[in-house]
């Protein structure tokens, strides 16, 4: 990966980040609009958790990692402190393939 | 600084510090997984200051060290962060009309910096909340990153202590707060369809596919409505 791919990537990151800011003041969105992107905003985090626990590449990611995704999930709804939910996803999975399961 | 730190209640505060921690472990893992599978120490510094997006960066050095190109490292980089454009509208109101703080303000839209903000509905608040989390993400972001560099020469199997579970980790524990009854459904349905698309399109663009779930439902209570 070369330097030109890195400024590509951020540039057009930049882009995508700018166009809200830079319209903000010519164009009104409407609440119901504002509240469409806020919603699409979640249904796209809960999808980026999904494909980056269930799947690698064109595959399923195997039974560890989504099993430490699983345990993140009870502890966020339990309200466990966010480093404990990290490291204990991270521990389930390590352990997970300690003990050979993929 | 000090007057948004004042604005912010101290449950969000610390909630604000959380997050930093865990994306610092999160920051750490990436720099140590790039640099462990072989790439040069520059590049995860340089996609860390100058893109900011820990998912896209995930992405574009997953594609190369999977075997991938460059340019499908930068493709599936630019299709995860088209979802800042609507996070950049949703979150345009806390960066106010002056030149200066709109252009710094737009680096700092990040997944993290917008849960926070639109967790908030009082205007001095919303403002308080993103610069805080953009700028405090921002620092310890990228001190992470080259600090897992540094480490990353001493790791060689990242996935054997599950570095891999992380990133998602981090993610479902900010987002499931914002998780209401509307969006339930949308987000369960969207989730369904991007695994499953993601056994057919190439990386990066199964995620967006989860916008279908917003389109559907949101069709579906148009017309029970109606």
């Amino acid at each position: 990966m070369s330097w030109t791919a890195v400024l590509v990537l951020a540039a057009g990151t930049y882009g995508f980040r700018v166009v809200g800011p830079l319209l903000r003041h010519r164009v009104a969105v409407p609440a119901r609009v504002q509240q469409l992107l806020t919603d699409a905003a979640t249904v796209l985090l809960v999808g980026l958790v999904a494909t980056s626990a269930l799947t690698e590449g064109h595959d399923f990611a195997g039974w560890a990692r989504p099993a430490g995704v699983l345990v993140a999930l009870v502890l966020v709804l339990r309200r466990a402190p966010f480093p404990v939910v990290v490291v204990a996803a991270a521990a389930t999975t390590a352990v997970l393939r300690l003990l050979g399961v993929s | 600084m000090r007057s948004v730190w004042r604005t912010l209640d101290r449950r969000t505060t610390a909630d604000i510090a959380l997050v930093c921690a865990a994306d610092a472990l999160v920051g750490a893992s990436f720099g140590a997984i790039s640099v462990s599978g072989g790439l040069p120490a520059w590049l995860p510094v340089a996609l860390s200051l100058l893109v900011f997006a820990g998912g896209a960066q995930f992405a574009a050095v997953g594609a190369v060290l999977a075997g991938g190109s460059a340019a499908s490292g930068v493709v599936a980089g630019l299709v995860l962060n088209a979802r800042l454009l609507p996070f950049g509208v949703a979150v345009a109101d806390v960066l106010g009309s002056r030149w200066p703080a709109r252009l710094l303000g737009a680096h700092l839209v990040v997944d993290e910096s917008v849960a926070f903000t639109i967790r908030q509905d009082d205007p001095d608040r919303r403002r308080a909340a993103f610069w805080a989390t953009g700028a405090s993400l921002f620092v310890v972001w990228n001190l992470a990153v080259l600090g897992g560099v540094l480490a990353g020469r001493f790791l060689r199997d990242t996935d054997a202590i599950g570095l891999d579970a992380a990133f998602p980790a981090v993610l479902l524990a900010l987002v499931l707060p914002t998780i209401t009854e509307r969006t339930r459904g949308p987000a369960v349905l969207g989730a369904v369809l991007a695994v499953a698309a993601s056994t057919v399109l190439p990386p990066g663009l199964p995620v967006l596919v989860s916008l279908l779930g917003l389109a559907l439902v949101a069709r579906r209570s148009k017309v029970a409505a109606s």
